[in-house]
Protein backbone atom coordinates (compact mmCIF):
# COMPACT_ATOMS: atom_id res chain seq x y z
CA UNK A 1 0.00 0.00 0.00
CA UNK A 2 1.32 3.40 -0.98
CA UNK A 3 1.34 5.88 1.89
CA UNK A 4 0.91 9.56 1.00
CA UNK A 5 1.86 12.25 3.52
CA UNK A 6 -1.09 14.61 3.90
CA UNK A 7 0.20 18.00 5.12
CA UNK A 8 -2.43 17.92 7.87
CA UNK A 9 -3.09 14.27 8.70
CA UNK A 10 0.34 12.71 8.13
CA UNK A 11 0.99 9.42 6.37
CA UNK A 12 -2.26 7.97 5.07
CA UNK A 13 -3.16 5.16 2.66
CA UNK A 14 -3.46 6.00 -1.01
CA UNK A 15 -7.07 4.80 -1.15
CA UNK A 16 -8.14 7.89 0.82
CA UNK A 17 -6.80 10.29 -1.81
CA UNK A 18 -7.91 11.50 -5.18
CA UNK A 19 -5.62 12.90 -7.85
CA UNK A 20 -6.06 16.53 -8.85
CA UNK A 21 -3.89 16.84 -11.95
CA UNK A 22 -0.83 18.98 -12.61
CA UNK A 23 -0.17 21.83 -10.17
CA UNK A 24 0.57 25.49 -10.81
CA UNK A 25 -1.53 26.01 -13.91
CA UNK A 26 -2.73 29.60 -13.75
CA UNK A 27 -6.10 30.35 -15.28
CA UNK A 28 -5.77 33.08 -17.92
CA UNK A 29 -6.99 36.42 -16.56
CA UNK A 30 -9.09 37.16 -19.64
CA UNK A 31 -10.15 33.91 -21.34
CA UNK A 32 -12.18 35.80 -23.96
CA UNK A 33 -8.99 37.38 -25.31
CA UNK A 34 -7.37 34.01 -26.04
CA UNK A 35 -7.33 32.21 -29.35
CA UNK A 36 -8.91 28.79 -29.51
CA UNK A 37 -5.43 27.24 -29.60
CA UNK A 38 -4.32 29.10 -26.47
CA UNK A 39 -7.52 28.19 -24.62
CA UNK A 40 -7.23 24.58 -25.74
CA UNK A 41 -3.64 24.52 -24.50
CA UNK A 42 -4.71 25.87 -21.11
CA UNK A 43 -7.43 23.25 -20.82
CA UNK A 44 -5.71 20.18 -22.16
CA UNK A 45 -1.94 20.45 -22.67
CA UNK A 46 0.07 19.11 -19.76
CA UNK A 47 3.77 18.50 -19.31
CA UNK A 48 3.36 14.77 -18.56
CA UNK A 49 7.01 14.32 -17.51
CA UNK A 50 8.82 11.09 -16.86
CA UNK A 51 10.20 11.78 -13.39
CA UNK A 52 9.63 14.69 -11.06
CA UNK A 53 6.12 16.08 -11.34
CA UNK A 54 4.35 18.86 -9.41
CA UNK A 55 0.74 17.89 -8.92
CA UNK A 56 -2.35 18.43 -6.83
CA UNK A 57 -3.96 15.83 -4.63
CA UNK A 58 -7.01 15.86 -2.44
CA UNK A 59 -7.35 13.95 0.81
CA UNK A 60 -10.92 13.14 -0.18
CA UNK A 61 -11.65 10.55 2.50
CA UNK A 62 -9.70 12.33 5.21
CA UNK A 63 -9.50 16.03 5.91
CA UNK A 64 -10.98 16.74 2.48
CA UNK A 65 -8.33 19.33 1.57
CA UNK A 66 -6.36 19.88 -1.61
CA UNK A 67 -2.59 20.08 -1.35
CA UNK A 68 0.44 20.18 -3.62
CA UNK A 69 2.88 17.34 -4.03
CA UNK A 70 6.06 16.58 -5.91
CA UNK A 71 5.97 12.97 -7.05
CA UNK A 72 8.26 10.91 -9.20
CA UNK A 73 6.08 9.49 -11.94
CA UNK A 74 8.47 6.58 -12.45
CA UNK A 75 8.85 5.34 -8.88
CA UNK A 76 5.69 6.88 -7.35
CA UNK A 77 7.94 8.33 -4.64
CA UNK A 78 6.44 11.41 -2.98
CA UNK A 79 9.32 13.86 -2.57
CA UNK A 80 7.31 16.43 -0.69
CA UNK A 81 3.77 17.55 0.02
CA UNK A 82 2.79 21.09 0.97
CA UNK A 83 -0.31 23.00 1.93
CA UNK A 84 -1.75 25.26 -0.78
CA UNK A 85 0.20 28.51 -0.97
CA UNK A 86 3.30 27.08 0.73
CA UNK A 87 6.62 26.49 -0.95
CA UNK A 88 8.26 23.08 -0.59
CA UNK A 89 11.27 22.92 1.80
CA UNK A 90 13.70 22.86 -1.12
CA UNK A 91 12.20 26.06 -2.56
CA UNK A 92 10.95 26.52 -6.08
CA UNK A 93 7.55 25.55 -7.36
CA UNK A 94 5.58 22.64 -5.95
CA UNK B 1 -31.76 3.30 9.58
CA UNK B 2 -31.66 -0.22 8.22
CA UNK B 3 -33.35 -2.98 10.12
CA UNK B 4 -30.15 -4.77 10.95
CA UNK B 5 -28.84 -1.68 12.72
CA UNK B 6 -32.08 -1.22 14.63
CA UNK B 7 -31.65 -4.56 16.29
CA UNK B 8 -32.32 -4.32 19.97
CA UNK B 9 -29.28 -4.32 22.17
CA UNK B 10 -25.77 -5.33 21.34
CA UNK B 11 -24.60 -8.33 19.43
CA UNK B 12 -22.34 -10.03 21.91
CA UNK B 13 -20.07 -12.81 20.81
CA UNK B 14 -18.27 -14.15 23.83
CA UNK B 15 -15.60 -15.86 21.80
CA UNK B 16 -14.10 -12.54 20.73
CA UNK B 17 -15.45 -10.44 23.62
CA UNK B 18 -16.02 -7.77 21.01
CA UNK B 19 -19.42 -6.19 20.64
CA UNK B 20 -21.21 -4.05 18.11
CA UNK B 21 -23.86 -1.64 19.27
CA UNK B 22 -25.94 0.89 17.39
CA UNK B 23 -26.03 4.19 19.21
CA UNK B 24 -29.27 6.04 19.86
CA UNK B 25 -30.35 9.35 18.41
CA UNK B 26 -27.90 12.19 18.81
CA UNK B 27 -27.54 15.78 17.67
CA UNK B 28 -24.86 16.18 15.01
CA UNK B 29 -23.71 19.45 13.53
CA UNK B 30 -20.99 20.12 11.02
CA UNK B 31 -19.29 23.44 11.59
CA UNK B 32 -16.93 25.17 9.19
CA UNK B 33 -15.27 28.33 10.39
CA UNK B 34 -11.90 30.05 9.97
CA UNK B 35 -9.31 30.02 12.79
CA UNK B 36 -10.46 33.48 13.95
CA UNK B 37 -13.84 32.04 14.92
CA UNK B 38 -12.64 28.92 16.72
CA UNK B 39 -12.51 30.52 20.18
CA UNK B 40 -16.00 31.95 19.80
CA UNK B 41 -17.35 28.59 18.62
CA UNK B 42 -15.63 26.78 21.50
CA UNK B 43 -17.20 28.99 24.15
CA UNK B 44 -20.61 28.85 22.48
CA UNK B 45 -20.54 25.05 22.25
CA UNK B 46 -18.87 24.44 25.61
CA UNK B 47 -16.16 22.19 24.17
CA UNK B 48 -12.74 23.40 23.05
CA UNK B 49 -12.68 22.74 19.31
CA UNK B 50 -9.48 20.76 18.70
CA UNK B 51 -7.07 22.53 16.38
CA UNK B 52 -4.61 19.62 16.30
CA UNK B 53 -5.41 17.49 13.26
CA UNK B 54 -7.40 14.30 13.84
CA UNK B 55 -8.23 14.87 17.50
CA UNK B 56 -11.50 14.87 19.39
CA UNK B 57 -12.37 16.79 22.54
CA UNK B 58 -15.15 15.93 24.97
CA UNK B 59 -16.84 17.95 27.68
CA UNK B 60 -19.77 16.37 29.48
CA UNK B 61 -22.16 14.85 26.97
CA UNK B 62 -20.79 16.92 24.06
CA UNK B 63 -17.86 16.30 21.78
CA UNK B 64 -16.06 18.11 18.98
CA UNK B 65 -14.26 16.05 16.34
CA UNK B 66 -11.67 17.59 14.03
CA UNK B 67 -12.54 16.69 10.44
CA UNK B 68 -10.43 19.22 8.55
CA UNK B 69 -8.39 22.39 9.23
CA UNK B 70 -11.59 24.45 9.31
CA UNK B 71 -14.19 21.74 9.82
CA UNK B 72 -15.56 20.00 12.92
CA UNK B 73 -18.24 17.45 13.69
CA UNK B 74 -20.09 18.45 16.86
CA UNK B 75 -21.98 15.82 18.86
CA UNK B 76 -24.53 16.63 21.54
CA UNK B 77 -27.54 14.98 23.21
CA UNK B 78 -30.47 14.72 20.79
CA UNK B 79 -32.71 16.96 22.89
CA UNK B 80 -30.15 19.79 22.77
CA UNK B 81 -29.97 20.10 18.99
CA UNK B 82 -31.97 23.34 18.80
CA UNK B 83 -30.28 25.13 21.66
CA UNK B 84 -26.77 24.06 20.61
CA UNK B 85 -27.38 25.34 17.08
CA UNK B 86 -28.86 28.60 18.38
CA UNK B 87 -25.97 29.12 20.81
CA UNK B 88 -23.43 28.58 18.02
CA UNK B 89 -25.24 30.95 15.67
CA UNK B 90 -25.26 33.59 18.41
CA UNK B 91 -21.63 33.05 19.34
CA UNK B 92 -20.47 33.12 15.71
CA UNK B 93 -22.51 36.18 14.72
CA UNK B 94 -19.42 38.15 13.65
CA UNK B 95 -17.64 35.28 11.90
CA UNK B 96 -18.41 33.90 8.45
CA UNK B 97 -19.24 30.25 9.00
CA UNK B 98 -21.36 27.33 7.91
CA UNK B 99 -23.33 25.32 10.45
CA UNK B 100 -25.24 22.35 9.10
CA UNK B 101 -27.43 19.98 11.09
CA UNK B 102 -26.60 16.41 10.13
CA UNK B 103 -28.33 14.55 12.97
CA UNK B 104 -30.45 12.42 10.69
CA UNK B 105 -27.85 11.98 7.99
CA UNK B 106 -25.65 9.69 10.01
CA UNK B 107 -25.83 7.11 12.71
CA UNK B 108 -23.17 5.57 14.87
CA UNK B 109 -21.91 2.09 15.58
CA UNK B 110 -19.78 1.43 18.62
CA UNK B 111 -17.21 -1.36 18.44
CA UNK B 112 -16.15 -2.31 21.91
CA UNK B 113 -13.99 -5.11 23.19
CA UNK B 114 -10.54 -6.58 23.36
CA UNK B 115 -10.33 -7.28 19.63
CA UNK B 116 -12.02 -4.11 18.42
CA UNK B 117 -8.96 -2.89 16.50
CA UNK B 118 -8.49 -6.29 14.88
CA UNK B 119 -12.12 -6.34 13.82
CA UNK B 120 -11.89 -2.85 12.30
CA UNK B 121 -8.77 -3.84 10.42
CA UNK B 122 -10.87 -6.05 8.14
CA UNK B 123 -12.17 -2.91 6.41
CA UNK B 124 -10.13 0.06 7.58
CA UNK B 125 -6.81 0.82 5.86
CA UNK B 126 -5.39 2.82 8.77
CA UNK B 127 -2.79 1.65 11.26
CA UNK B 128 -4.90 1.20 14.40
CA UNK B 129 -1.96 0.46 16.69
CA UNK B 130 -2.16 2.61 19.82
CA UNK B 131 1.06 4.39 18.87
CA UNK B 132 -0.31 5.40 15.47
CA UNK B 133 -3.94 5.85 16.42
CA UNK B 134 -4.07 6.85 20.11
CA UNK B 135 -7.14 7.25 22.29
CA UNK B 136 -8.84 10.53 21.39
CA UNK B 137 -7.86 10.38 17.72
CA UNK B 138 -10.59 10.72 15.14
CA UNK B 139 -10.58 10.95 11.39
CA UNK B 140 -12.62 10.57 8.27
CA UNK B 141 -11.58 7.44 6.48
CA UNK B 142 -13.01 4.44 4.66
CA UNK B 143 -14.38 1.19 5.99
CA UNK B 144 -14.56 -1.27 3.12
CA UNK B 145 -16.57 0.80 0.61
CA UNK B 146 -18.19 3.15 3.11
CA UNK B 147 -16.88 6.59 4.11
CA UNK B 148 -16.85 6.84 7.90
CA UNK B 149 -15.61 8.97 10.76
CA UNK B 150 -13.63 6.77 13.10
CA UNK B 151 -13.08 7.89 16.68
CA UNK B 152 -11.06 5.96 19.23
CA UNK B 153 -12.82 6.55 22.54
CA UNK B 154 -10.81 4.06 24.54
CA UNK B 155 -8.00 1.57 24.11
CA UNK B 156 -10.52 -1.02 22.89
CA UNK B 157 -13.52 1.18 22.08
CA UNK B 158 -14.20 2.81 18.73
CA UNK B 159 -17.13 4.86 17.56
CA UNK B 160 -17.94 4.84 13.86
CA UNK B 161 -20.05 7.65 12.43
CA UNK B 162 -21.55 6.49 9.17
CA UNK B 163 -24.16 7.80 6.76
CA UNK B 164 -27.49 6.10 7.36
CA UNK B 165 -27.68 4.56 3.91
CA UNK B 166 -24.30 2.86 4.48
CA UNK B 167 -25.14 1.69 8.00
CA UNK B 168 -26.67 -1.73 7.14
CA UNK B 169 -23.70 -2.45 4.88
CA UNK B 170 -21.20 -1.41 7.53
CA UNK B 171 -23.01 -3.47 10.16
CA UNK B 172 -23.08 -6.55 7.97
CA UNK B 173 -19.37 -6.35 7.19
CA UNK B 174 -18.52 -5.95 10.88
CA UNK B 175 -20.97 -8.67 11.87
CA UNK B 176 -19.45 -10.97 9.26
CA UNK B 177 -16.02 -10.23 10.68
CA UNK B 178 -17.18 -11.13 14.16
CA UNK B 179 -18.69 -14.41 12.96
CA UNK B 180 -15.53 -15.33 11.09
CA UNK B 181 -13.57 -14.60 14.24
CA UNK B 182 -15.94 -16.89 16.10
CA UNK B 183 -15.45 -19.66 13.59
CA UNK B 184 -11.67 -19.66 13.90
Amino acid sequence: MLLIPCPWCGLRPEIEFSYGGEANIARPADPAALTDEEWGAFLYLRTNPKGRHAERWRHANGCGRFFNAVRDTVSDFFETTTKPGELPPSGGKS
Amino acid sequence: MGESVEREGALDLLATATRLAASGPEARLVLRVRPAGVAAASSAFGVDLPTMPCRAERAGACAALWLGPDEWLLLAPAADEGCVAAALEDGLAGHPHSLVTASHRQTAVVVDGARAAALLAIGCPLDLDLAAFPVGMCTRTLFAKAPIVLWRQGVARFRIEVWRSFAPYLWQVLDGGLREGLAE
